[in-house]
């Protein structure tokens, strides 16, 4: 890169870091303001909100037998719609919010999933939000009627569901309307022990002044990572599943534009985008498939190998991009443990007489330890996959803490310093450590996806492989 | 810290899992039909063409020289022929010539000859034909001689001197 363009660079991400922190300055005072619009939005609706709850409760409302709590919905629903709406907070259950800078969660909060699309905090863009609770069926519905503001917590509440943090929550304590859209105020959370000594994090939603306990998704990891399954699934197309999407079509778009370009011309030089996938096309093939898996059989798995290696390329390139929502897809741990789960299927279906032999009963050692090595391998198969499922997510997951914690130290320094000058002195050492971050990202996403290809390439190998004895 | 008990990214939620299954085996499905192998089947041909045309060149460069060699070794017999040619045919035209002179003396020397033989053959017809004459005139002279009846000898002696004075070879 040449000095000009370094410097064009650098005033442009100080304008950028300067947006950022008048954005923080104004997040401050903006949770009121949210509060404030989102009121007018309420009475604008009010009629609509107040029907819906009424055709809800005659037709829906009542299939599960959740009577009681049904009726108490019904009388909060017209209590809200007559005077609730500046009683949401009525005990100062909100009032309590530090308006400190907290690292930690807003890393979490920006490497996390959600069901909205946030680019930085000016942009939100709504995403089809599909929810499904046992008792009471699907719901399909534009996360917009959530109406979030900052921090992408709601403040509306959707057929009995919430945003906290960009994500869909379900209120499970009784007397919370759960029907139509209604107003409520802040969230809270608390910090008990479960039964097992483990801390556990339990939020609320402020509404009329009362705390209702919220269910956070189900999650299939029976606890271990603090979830579990609870009183409602979401399959929404949240911004994980919707960057996904949009990378997916734009790499087939490319790779569709420079497969046309070998039908048309089969032996003219490549050029342009062409040219750039065939180096890295020619380079997965000739470096990874071939070496690992062999001249003979590779075909039958270049396009599995080249799939994993572009998508996970192209989805860990696109969390790079700055202020396109720094989505975390590769670096979440449901994405690559599915496609661990892919490379587990596809190398253990492939694998030979040989391969099974290896690891059930080795050749060639003493038959006493045959069991041994047999109980290795074996809890090899499940390793192997486990360990690229961790790789890739934590590498990925950490890149993305390590440039927002860069980042946020414009407004750390704003806290200890105070006021516009402390952002400023941040800013000034947020930017290089930044760059360089974001540099060595770029590499990372590109070792990590090699890492992982070349891998399950290694794998398959292993798995195919014809031995001589 | 209460964030890090509820580490959201690594919790496995199930849509996420369902859709990121799903897109992933779209994309494989997809790619591998419309993108992944029509390309690396372009890339192994436009290979296995690059190789046979340098295969191909290669041939076609031995072809040459072996032409070449060929061409030289043919023209180096051609020279020798032609130099073998011309010397034979120095050789013909100087036996020619030398062939042609000695015929052309021996023919001359027989015209000598042929002239000596007639010159000889002339000469002594020439003679015989003089001595025909000569005794013709002499018996002309004699009878001229005898009719005048011998009148006086001198009268005699001059006739015979102018007689004589007559005859005159040639």
């Amino acid at each position: 890169m040449t000095l000009p363009n370094v410097r064009y660079l650098t005033a442009f991400l100080i304008i950028i870091a300067l947006v950022i922190t008048s954005l923080n300055l104004d997040g401050q005072h903006s949770r009121t303001k949210d509060l404030e619009s989102a009121t007018k939005h309420e009475l604008n609706h009010d009629h609509d909100g107040h029907d819906h709850s009424h055709d809800g409760h005659d037709h829906s409302g009542h299939h599960h037998g959740d009577s009681h709590k049904g009726h108490g919905n019904q009388h909060d629903a017209h209590a809200g719609h007559n005077h609730g709406h500046n009683v949401a907070d009525q005990h100062g259950l909100c009032a309590h919010h530090d308006t400190e800078y907290d690292p930690t969660g807003t890393a979490i909060h920006h490497i996390s999933d959600g069901n909205i699309y946030s680019i930085l905090e000016a942009i939100r863009i709504p995403l089809p939000t599909f929810l499904y609770a046992p008792d009471s069926g699907w719901e399909f519905f534009m996360s917009s009627k959530f109406k979030a503001g900052h921090h992408e917590d709601g403040h509306m509440s959707h057929n009995g569901y919430v945003m906290h943090h960009g994500s869909a929550y379900r209120v499970v304590d009784p007397g919370f309307p759960m029907e139509g859209n209604h107003l409520h105020a802040c969230f809270t959370h608390k910090t008990s022990l479960d039964e097992k000594g483990k801390e556990k994090v339990t939020n609320y939603v402020v509404y009329k002044g009362k705390e209702y306990q919220l269910d956070a998704r189900s999650t299939f990891d029976g606890g271990l990572l603090g979830g579990g399954i609870t009183s409602f699934y979401d399959f929404s197309i949240s911004k994980n599943v919707l960057s996904m999407i949009l990378v997916a079509l734009l790499l087939f778009f490319l790779f569709r534009k420079a497969a046309k370009a070998y039908q048309r011309n089969p032996n003219a030089a490549p050029s342009g985008i062409q040219n750039l996938l065939e180096t890295v096309f020619m380079f997965i093939r000739d470096e990874v498939a071939i070496p690992f898996i062999g001249e003979k059989k590779y075909m039958k798995f270049l396009p599995f190998l080249m799939s994993l290696f572009f998508f996970i390329l192209g989805l860990n390139l696109w969390g790079q991009v700055p202020f396109l929502g720094s989505t975390n897809v590769t670096g979440n741990l449901t994405f690559t443990m599915i496609l661990a789960v892919i490379v587990f299927i596809v190398v253990n279906i492939n694998g030979n007489k040989d391969y099974w032999k290896h690891i059930f009963w080795m050749p060639g050692v003493p038959v006493f330890v045959k069991p041994v090595l047999a109980a290795v391998e074996g809890l090899g198969l499940l390793i192997k996959p486990l360990t690229l499922m961790l790789r890739l997510a934590g590498n990925i997951s950490a890149g993305h803490i390590a440039i927002l914690s860069f980042i946020g130290l414009i407004f750390i320094f704003g806290d200890i310093f105070g006021g516009l000058s402390g952002n400023i002195a941040g800013t000034a050492m947020s930017i290089p450590l930044t760059m360089f971050m974001m540099a060595l990202e770029i590499i990372v996403a590109f070792v990590q996806a090699f890492v992982f290809t070349i891998l399950t390439a290694s794998y398959i190998g292993a798995a195919t492989e014809e031995h001589h004895h | 810290m209460a964030f890090l008990i509820s580490f959201t990214p690594f919790q496995p939620t199930f849509g996420l899992a369902f859709w990121s299954l799903l897109i992933f085996l779209l994309f494989w499905g997809l790619m591998a039909k419309y993108a992944f192998r029509p390309i690396a089947e372009a890339l192994k041909k436009r290979e296995h063409d690059i190789q046979s045309s340098m295969d191909e060149a290669k041939l076609a460069r031995q072809e040459m020289s072996n032409l070449k060699a060929e061409n030289d070794k043919l023209a180096a017999v051609a020279r020798e022929e032609r130099t073998a040619l011309l010397n034979e045919a120095k050789q013909q035209r100087d036996k020619m010539i030398a062939d042609a002179k000695d015929q052309a003396k021996a023919e001359a020397s027989k015209i000598m000859q042929t002239a000596q033989t007639e010159i000889e053959a002339q000469k002594i017809a020439a003679k015989q034909s003089l001595k025909a004459e000569v005794g013709t005139m002499a018996l002309d002279i004699a009878e001229q001689v005898i009719r005048k009846d011998l009148k006086n000898d001198s009268a005699q002696v001059d006739l015979v001197n102018s007689l004589v004075s007559n005859i005159k070879l040639n």
